[in-house]
């Protein structure tokens, strides 16, 4: 396997995150209703997900490009090491982007998020104890609201969308440079799109924490 | 003026190296930087101490021989020049000014600034040929070539193959000498029939030697003293994934 085809498998598993992340946050703003309307459908919502089995499948394909992404990431990084120099006075950094030489550390930062995240909800959702709404689904709208009661998880998950941004904004149009984009107008255009796409998607999944936060906290 | 050089000295490939103290006295400011380290050489041969090596050989920044790190950026601080085109006047009276060579896994350092950049030769002769008969000169109009197409060659065929992408590059990455050296050619209708094979050789010739990914952080366009684009970079992409596609169809 070459670099090349490395970077592949990065840019196809992060586009595939990319796209992912777009309907958790669809499917997500149902927590900005009215509180009871908001319990009824985000709990029915999420019951929806884990019966089907299509969305079975994709969850599989999910946690496989997480993992896979992760992985790869420790492999390019390994090798880029090695292959690049060092100098005693480096300046190289005036002519890139912070976040893009630190994609690892964003990624790394993302990933403790993500493990985190999954604590905090799929797994009490999946084997925790959980009570049930008036229509009978499991309530996680409760422990949605119950998790975001704690102010350094709201901090915590607020730090995390903006290394999601970052992570973003460098990763869609180096994904899609690396599937071979090159013609510079859609260039141009992927470049305007992905920032809009990252700067709309962490924001609003910030908003999300402090939302709760805010309206319930009394 | 008067200049503190802090020049990387090392014996050959194999010894370590270490940055030596000079100070220099009335240099003129219209000197190149090569004509002020040659300035220093002389100094050197009198007091019968070893001259600092470096590359170079047109001086008129086209050839692409010279380059070394200068306070850390490959070529100096100035864009789009090459090390023999920057001169004194950029620099103070008094400046230390710090002298490294190129750096990359893929570019061992042969002694003092001078490194061994045949890794892009070799990636040149793995496929940056196009096949054409022998015998007479053909009639010039028998393969069309619009404008555009021309220019776009010739804006990729610009590449210098100095090196300073890669040493600027964090991952050592040798992504856009290459991606210019195959997009120059895959553009023009001569060199269509060895499109895919230009793709995939020169692609494993250049992780063969030892450069790393390309992260598309695009320094090394900023650095590059012809400002090749990185969209080169997406062009060796799509070739490569094309040719990929079209030898996996094959099977």
């Amino acid at each position: 396997m070459n670099t090349l085809s490395r970077k592949i498998i990065m840019a196809a598993t992060g586009l595939f995150l990319c796209f992912f992340l777009l309907i958790h946050f669809l499917g997500n703003t149902q927590l900005f209703l009215e509180p009871e309307h908001a319990r009824l459908s985000f709990n029915a919502y999420s019951h929806f997900l884990t019966g089907n089995p299509l969305v079975k499948m994709v969850s599989y394909v999910l946690y496989a490009s997480i993992i896979g992404h992760a992985i790869y990431a420790l492999l390019i990084t390994a090798k880029n090491k090695a292959a690049g120099g060092s100098y005693k006075k480096d300046n190289r950094g005036r002519a890139s982007k912070w976040y893009s030489r630190n994609m690892g550390v964003l990624g790394t930062i993302v990933l403790i998020f993500i493990v985190l995240h999954f604590q905090n909800f799929w797994y009490v959702y999946k084997f925790g104890e959980i009570g049930l709404d008036t229509n009978g689904n499991k309530d996680l709208y409760a422990v949605v609201v119950a998790a975001f009661q704690e102010l350094w998880l709201v901090v915590v998950y607020v730090i995390a969308m903006i290394a999601l941004c970052y992570h973003l904004i460098h990763g869609i149009t180096s994904g899609v440079r690396t599937l071979g984009l090159f013609h510079p107008k859609y260039v141009r255009w992927v470049n305007i799109v992905g920032v809009v796409y990252s700067v709309v998607i962490c924001v609003g999944f910030a908003a999300m924490p402090l939302f709760i936060y805010f309206t319930n906290s009394k | 003026m008067k200049l503190h050089l802090k020049i990387w000295r090392q014996k050959d490939r194999k010894s370590e190296g270490k940055l030596v103290d000079y100070t220099l006295e009335n240099v003129n400011t219209h000197m190149s930087f090569l004509e002020m380290l040659d300035t220093l050489n002389e100094e050197l041969i009198l007091k019968d101490e070893q001259p600092v090596e470096f590359d170079h050989d047109c001086r008129e920044g086209i050839c692409g021989q010279c380059g070394v790190v200068i306070n850390g950026n490959a070529h100096g601080p100035l864009k789009n020049t090459t090390t023999c085109q920057l001169h004194m006047r950029e620099f103070k009276d008094g400046e230390t000014i710090l002298i490294e060579p190129f750096r990359a896994a893929g570019f061992p350092i042969k002694k003092d600034l001078k490194v061994d950049r045949s890794a892009f030769d070799r990636i040149i002769s793995s496929g940056g040929y196009v096949s054409v008969n022998t015998g007479q000169a053909p009639e010039a109009n028998t393969i069309p070539v619009s404008h555009e197409v021309a220019e776009a060659a010739f804006d990729s065929a610009a590449c210098l193959g100095c090196g300073a992408c890669v040493a600027t590059c964090k991952n050592g990455s040798a992504a856009l000498f290459t991606a210019a050296k195959i997009t120059q050619l895959a553009i023009l209708p001569q060199s269509k029939e060895e499109r895919k094979q230009r793709a995939l050789r020169m692609i494993v010739q250049m992780d063969e030697e030892g450069f790393g990914h390309c992260s598309n952080t695009e320094a090394c366009e900023v650095e590059c003293p012809q400002g090749i684009s990185v969209l080169n970079i997406a062009r060796m992409n799509y070739e490569y994934n094309r040719a990929s596609f079209l030898k996996f169809k094959k099977k």
